[in-house]
């Protein structure tokens, strides 16, 4: 992957983490899941990403926590290791080589030193057949241990998580495949398998899906692609067991789970209903609905406060006691398909796409994370397999980013096309879009292509259709409402053909449509034809306006394996060259280009200016397949490289998208070294959940305290110590009515405290003092000199009852002593 | 977890006109009273004493009815032949009136014989009018002429005989006790002063002038003629200002709103035109049962008054806002306030903790059945008779709706009679409207799936099977008639446009574009 040197290759963010189903820990703080190479650790609480544990070289395939170490977690990987970490400070502590990809992992506390692994059958080459394996984990000091006794303990089981459990104790192991639950029970090392009829009567498909078993009791769950779930009981001999059926899901039943008490049973499906069963009142349920896409994972926290359930759609959903959904993990989504191509967002430089269905997403690219989903389509989703829901088909941001245009379609089999456009507007009040018009039926046949006019006079849209016509769509402004609508402006068409994609100069003076082998120019203003260029044979896919210096040429990719570029000036062509380009995309912020060539089975990248004829960066054999979407994003930062190679990456970012939509971007060295300093400046306190209130105070703490470590040296302290000590003494052997005036006192205490630090210091305390001193009256201004006290105060004052003012002035004298006197004597 | 998303509804756009405060305003009228008078009713004057009582001339009698009245308070026989142009004197208390038989008589409101009678012209006198001193009367006559009388000894004080045609309209002014205006059948307008012998301006209508009207500041002159309305500005020497033709009949009679903001025109073709005296731009009409002759307005826009050819008038109006309260208060019981309000009125205190409460959405019924997945009840609900007969797009909706979830047919299927007959009735009402089609077809190709089977077991449902086919039929070939119509109207387009050359500029390098194809026909261009 790597060729030069220079410009590497990157995956960024977007992983999968709804892969494997999530771990809750013991505390039930962390959620631990395995995300791409890595597994990610989120809290519970904030839903923040906390840290990740890397290391592995390949796919992730399973997480557990170590039944023996609380703290500790297996992790496999499909590159044939499994590893054991320490997830509160990422360390990884062993790793256990195993030679060959895992699948899943399984462990059981009765185990101990023993993990079950799924593996491919060794003798098999095909790897369809896999095997479920005991491996004990040697004791050794070593980092690296070579594992590799393997003893197999059931054949042919199914790859997939969920599909194997461990039963009462961990007496027995349970695992399903077809229609096949085999059971194997470890003291009498013998195994039982039952099957189903594979049902021949219309619509009963009896296969299972997934297997859970009580904690407790002698009972396995399985889940059926029927929607049932059978409880099977009595399974320790060949022919007297028994089951009973629970049916509620009409889809496959996706993923089972009991509590850790063994008092509910959970399952979920493509419903997205979470349904509760209740063990021994069985036609008792409760339900969580619509938590949004399909349920695929669902995990029990140890101590059964809270389930987490993961999605279809990349979601990790935490939700309370069972009733109420506390927080929600959202990765990238990547649904079906990108039909909107990748767009960036120009106000928030978030990467928009297709989200959930009939959705769009904004995802932030920086902090890999979702920020938030526009409901497009506004309309209840049905979970169900077989329906034509709306799709977000395309969608357009104006060059400010104030308005947003979307297009949804719904194609019924043998129905009318139903088309909508819609037009957002972006409130600066709620900081999101707000549907301005719906226009139902824009065009007679589908949408090939969306743009708006990048010039800052007019907002237009332009929609070109296969029905033949390209429209233009004004804000018409209308004085008696106080806000406008769209409305058609312009119908144009070029002798019928149907046009393909469309494109705005930098300026928005010229617009070039492409009609099959036809490019046509129009002017916006006055929509006059201006020219016609032509160069078949082969349709236009792409067309794309140069920029900047370079804005005189027009370039546009063909069907035919042709690449041509045109001068606008002398209407002539200027060069072609035959590539197969299967997408091209401008660079917003200089002359750049970057055409995607698909050439066997592989795509290759050349990133070119239309002045000159020599690429300034090409990379042969990116990746497998086509490559479909791609983005230049926006640098917060410009990056100051001036290798030649790399410069083409110094103002933006090109992100794409390959064929198994892994989302890509090239990095360089100067930027990896940026990121490493970044990373090191944001390194919080990992055992405290990062909330945003603690970013903003609890750095602020951590630096006092720090400060007040590094001033306070042992020398000073001990100096300290005893005068402290003394006063307090006095102070409290001699009798209060005797005593002078508390706050007379005070300034004496203070004073006496003011000695032994040094003037640097001085200057530092009074700045945090003056900074604390809204909460506090000038009196109290003693306190904060002993971070202790300071720390305590709040609690009291918060815990005591209204005061009179005077009563409170004394109550927070005798604190100051308190405080100092319990300070210095825990010192002591 | 999300919440249940309600079936959309989509807005159609509201055919006809759009609600302005001007619709609200001139729609805020009871509806009309109307009372049978002896003959046309030519003239409605409004007495500016305070009930505001009317004189209404209609053939031979003159009626004066109070405002609310529909019975005359007091009647005026004592016409030879059809009288003209009852007026009250600005104080009320005087009411003068030409007659077919050339006489004018002044009458005491309270009174029953003519009080004076001016004998002088030869025809019938059309116009009659009190000058603002109260002293004298403008009267405008067939033969051509206009006068001024003298009312304390009954003397014809003037006589003009400028025009040349009848003299049908006329207007003295209210702040110059000298000034009148008069209009005339042979398309003149002219001012004249009392004080000089001859006209001081005349102006050109170009149609026969039916009536003038002179706007409060007196600055401009408003005249109706033919199907003209025109507005002449008197400062500028009677210059043209607007040319109005809102009406496709000659236009009768003028009238002002009491703010002077709105200008009313009454027409022959049976409507009366609102237009806003700034853009005069037509912003109300009004439709009546016959050609009105006349219109008048109470202070204030009380009443609308107006008089028709049939002999009818009309009176409307103006609703009090007791009534409009009381007419919103029967649609809708409303809880007992107090417990409407009740803890919503609480102000929050400074260190009051403020825990916000999730506000309930409220489901309509349908939407409600839907989020159980009940669709036979859902569809039920949109079927219901006030919802399918007021708001059809409701129930296309959740038609639509269960189209969507694949649930459609089994929505559709396993109706009674009664039930079936009420779907179809819903279908023939709307299925040819062009916003439900495409939904109502499936539907419809749906039910005739399902029910083919008991076809013939019941003649109600037969006979609207043959109604819906027949209403299909017949829409079919009105497409048909319309595709051919645009068919020939695009052949006209088409030969109309001009031939556009695209500019092709040389090029010694090849464009591609072989040079033959250039001269083809310019791009089809379509306005939206």
């Amino acid at each position: 992957m790597v060729e030069h040197a220079e410009i590497r290759m990157v995956h960024r963010g977007g992983s999968k983490i709804n892969f494997r189903e999530p771990v809750i820990t013991n505390d039930s703080r962390f959620l631990l899941c395995a995300a791409g190479e890595s597994v990610n650790v989120y809290s519970t609480s904030t839903e923040e990403y906390v840290h990740d544990l890397q290391g592995h070289t390949g796919l992730v395939t399973g997480v557990v926590l170590n039944p023996s170490n609380h703290l500790q977690v297996y992790s496999c990987s499909a590159d044939g290791t499994v590893r054991l970490w320490d997830f509160t400070d990422a360390i990884l502590i062993k790793t256990f080589i195993i030679g060959y990809p895992i699948y899943s992992i399984y462990v059981s506390e009765k185990h101990g030193g023993v993990v079950f692994l799924v593996v491919p059958m060794a003798n098999y080459k095909s790897s369809e057949l896999f095997q479920l394996v005991a491996v004990h984990l040697p004791h050794s000091g070593d980092q690296e241990v070579e594992a590799r006794e393997l003893s197999a303990v059931l054949c042919d089981v199914s790859p997939h998580a969920g599909a194997a459990s461990f039963g009462r104790e961990g007496e027995y192991i349970a695992a399903v495949r077809g229609l096949q639950l085999e059971v194997f029970f470890f003291k009498k090392q013998k195994s039982y398998r039952f099957s189903l009829k594979s049902g021949k009567k219309k619509g009963a498909k009896n296969a299972f899906t997934c297997i859970s078993c009580h904690p407790k009791e002698d009972c396995i769950a399985t889940g059926h692609e029927d929607g049932k779930i059978r409880m099977w009981r009595n399974f320790n001999q060949k022919k007297e067991y028994t089951y009973s059926t629970l049916h509620w899901h009409h889809g496959a039943v996706n993923t089972l789970c009991f509590t850790p008490e063994g008092t509910n049973l959970l399952s979920g499906g493509i419903e997205s209903v979470l349904v509760h069963w209740h063990y021994t009142q069985e036609n008792q349920k409760d339900f969580l609905p619509r938590l949004g896409a399909a349920i695929t994972h669902i995990a029990v926290s140890p101590d059964g406060s809270l389930f987490s359930t993961s999605h279809s759609d990349n979601k990790i959903t935490i939700i309370q006691s069972c009733v109420k959904v506390s927080a929600v993990i959202q990765g990238l989504v990547k649904g079906d398909g990108v039909w909107t191509n990748l767009i960036i967002d120009p106000r928030s430089k978030a990467l928009v796409l297709n989200g959930k269905p009939g959705h769009l997403q904004f995802y932030s690219l920086h902090r890999d994370k979702q920020l938030y989903n526009l409901d497009i389509v506004q309309q209840e989703y049905i979970h169900e397999e077989g329906l034509d829901q709306f799709e977000v088909v395309k969608a357009a941001f104006d060059a400010r980013g104030d308005w947003l245009a979307t297009v949804e379609e719904r194609r019924k089999k043998g129905a009318e096309l139903e088309i909508n456009l819609k037009l957002w507007a972006y409130d600066e009040l709620t900081q999101s879009f707000v549907l301005n018009t719906t226009v139902t039926a824009p065009h007679e046949d589908q949408i090939t292509a969306m743009f708006f006019s990048p010039s800052p006079e007019t907002t237009m849209l332009v929609t070109t259709s296969l029905d033949g016509h390209f429209k233009a769509w004004l804000l018409a402004d209308h004085s008696d409402a106080n806000e406008g609508f769209w409305a058609c402006d312009f119908v144009g068409g070029y002798h019928l053909l149907k046009p393909g994609c469309c494109s705005f100069s930098a300026d928005g003076s010229l617009l070039s449509v492409g009609f099959q082998e036809v490019v046509t120019v129009w002017s916006p203003a006055s929509w006059e034809l201006l020219t016609t260029l032509s160069q078949p044979p082969g349709a236009i896919r792409d067309l794309c306006f140069g920029r900047l210096s370079c804005s005189k040429y027009l370039l546009g990719a063909s069907t035919k394996n042709q690449l041509c570029c045109w001068n606008l000036l002398t209407c002539s062509l200027e060069w072609s060259t035959p590539m197969d380009v299967s997408l091209l995309q401008t660079d917003p912020l200089s002359e750049n280009m970057a055409a995607f060539c698909s050439q066997s089975g592989s795509s290759d990248l050349f990133v070119f200016k239309p002045s000159e004829p020599r690429p300034l960066y090409s990379q042969k054999a990116l990746c497998t397949g086509k490559v479909q979407h791609a983005v230049f994003a926006p640098r917060d930062q410009m990056l100051e490289s001036c290798e030649e190679r790399t410069q083409w990456l110094n103002r933006s970012q090109l992100y794409f998208f390959t064929q198994h939509m892994d989302l890509l971007t090239f990095s360089t060295k100067t930027e990896e070294d940026r990121l490493l300093a970044s990373s090191k400046q944001l390194m919080v306190d990992d055992s405290v959940a990062v909330t945003p209130f603690y970013l903003l105070l609890g750095k602020h703490r951590g630096q006092q305290l720090e400060k007040q470590e590094a001033l306070t040296n042992p020398m000073a302290e001990r100096t300290q110590l005893p005068q402290g000590s003394i006063a307090i003494k006095e102070l409290l052997h001699t009798p209060a009515h005797v005593l002078p005036s508390a706050s007379f006192l005070c300034a004496m205490f203070v004073r006496s405290l003011l000695i032994s630090s040094s003037s640097a210091r001085e200057e530092k305390e009074h700045e945090e003092g003056e900074m604390e001193r809204e909460e506090e009256d000038s009196e109290g201004e003693a306190d904060p000199r002993l971070g202790e006290s300071a720390a305590w105060g709040p609690p009291e004052e918060f815990g005591a009852p209204a005061l009179t003012k005077a009563q409170e002035r004394e109550l927070r004298k005798v604190k100051t002593f308190d405080h100092s006197w319990l300070s210095s004597l825990l010192d002591c | 977890m999300a919440s249940f998303k309600s079936t959309k509804i989509p807005i159609y756009p509201k055919l006809g006109e759009k609600v302005t405060p001007d619709t609200l305003y001139w729609k805020n009228y009871k509806a009309p009273v109307q009372i049978k008078e002896f003959g046309a009713v030519t003239s409605i004057d409004f007495s500016s004493l305070a009930p505001h009582n009317y004189a209404v001339t209609a053939s031979t009698r003159i009626h004066i009815y109070g405002p609310f009245s529909t019975e005359p308070v007091k009647t005026f026989t004592r016409f030879k032949d059809t009288a003209y142009s009852g007026k009250f004197r600005s104080d009320g208390q005087l009411l003068v009136a030409g007659c077919e038989d050339s006489m004018v008589r002044l009458f005491d409101v309270s009174g029953k014989v003519a009080l004076r009678v001016f004998k002088g012209h030869t025809k019938g006198v059309h116009v009659t009018d009190f000058t603002s001193d109260c002293y004298h009367i403008l009267t405008g006559s067939d033969d051509y002429t206009c006068r001024l009388w003298d009312i304390p000894n009954s003397t014809e004080l003037t006589s003009y005989k400028e025009h040349t045609d009848y003299i049908r309209c006329g207007i003295t002014s209210k702040l110059n006790r000298d000034i009148f205006i008069t209009g005339s059948y042979d398309h003149t307008l002219r001012v004249f002063d009392a004080r000089v012998e001859k006209s001081v301006m005349t102006m050109d209508h170009s149609q026969p002038v039916e009536s003038v009207l002179l706007y409060p500041s007196e600055g401009l002159l408003v005249s109706a003629g033919g199907r003209y309305v025109k507005v002449w500005d008197l400062l500028k020497g009677g210059q043209p200002l607007v040319s109005l033709k809102n009406h496709h009949k000659t236009v009768t009679c003028l009238s002002l709103s009491s703010n002077g903001q709105r200008l009313l025109s009454a027409s022959l073709d049976r409507h009366v035109k609102i237009y806003n005296t700034t853009n005069y731009k037509v912003v109300h009409n009004f439709d009546y049962a016959a050609s009105i002759l006349s219109l008048a307005l109470a202070p204030d826009d009380e009443s609308i008054v107006v008089g028709m050819t049939n002999g009818v008038l009309s009176i409307k109006h103006r609703k009090s806002p007791e009534e409009k309260r009381e007419m919103a208060g029967k649609q809708r019981m409303q809880p007992v306030y107090r417990i409407f309000v009740k803890g919503r009125n609480y102000v929050p205190k400074k260190d009051d903790f403020l825990v916000s409460k999730p506000v309930k959405s409220h489901l309509a019924k349908y939407d409600k059945q839907l989020k159980k997945f009940n669709i036979s009840k859902a569809l039920d609900t949109a079927l219901e008779s006030w919802r399918r007969n007021r708001k059809p797009e409701i129930t296309v909706a959740v038609m639509k709706e269960l189209d969507r979830r694949g649930t459609l047919k089994n929505a559709l299927a396993g109706r009674d009679e009664q039930n079936l007959s009420q779907l179809l009735n819903f279908l023939i009402g709307n299925v040819v409207d062009p916003r439900f089609t495409p939904v109502l077809v499936t539907a419809t190709e749906m039910i005739l799936d399902i029910y083919q089977a008991v076809v013939g077991q019941s003649s109600v449902v037969d006979r609207q099977l043959v109604r819906l086919q027949e209403l299909v039929e017949r829409e079919v070939d009105y497409q048909q008639d319309l595709l051919e119509v645009l068919g020939m109207l695009d052949t006209l387009f088409a030969a109309s446009l001009p031939r556009k050359e695209v500019p092709c500029p040389g090029s010694s390098r090849p464009n591609g574009l072989a040079e033959g194809s250039l001269g083809a026909p310019g791009p089809q261009l379509k306005a939206a």
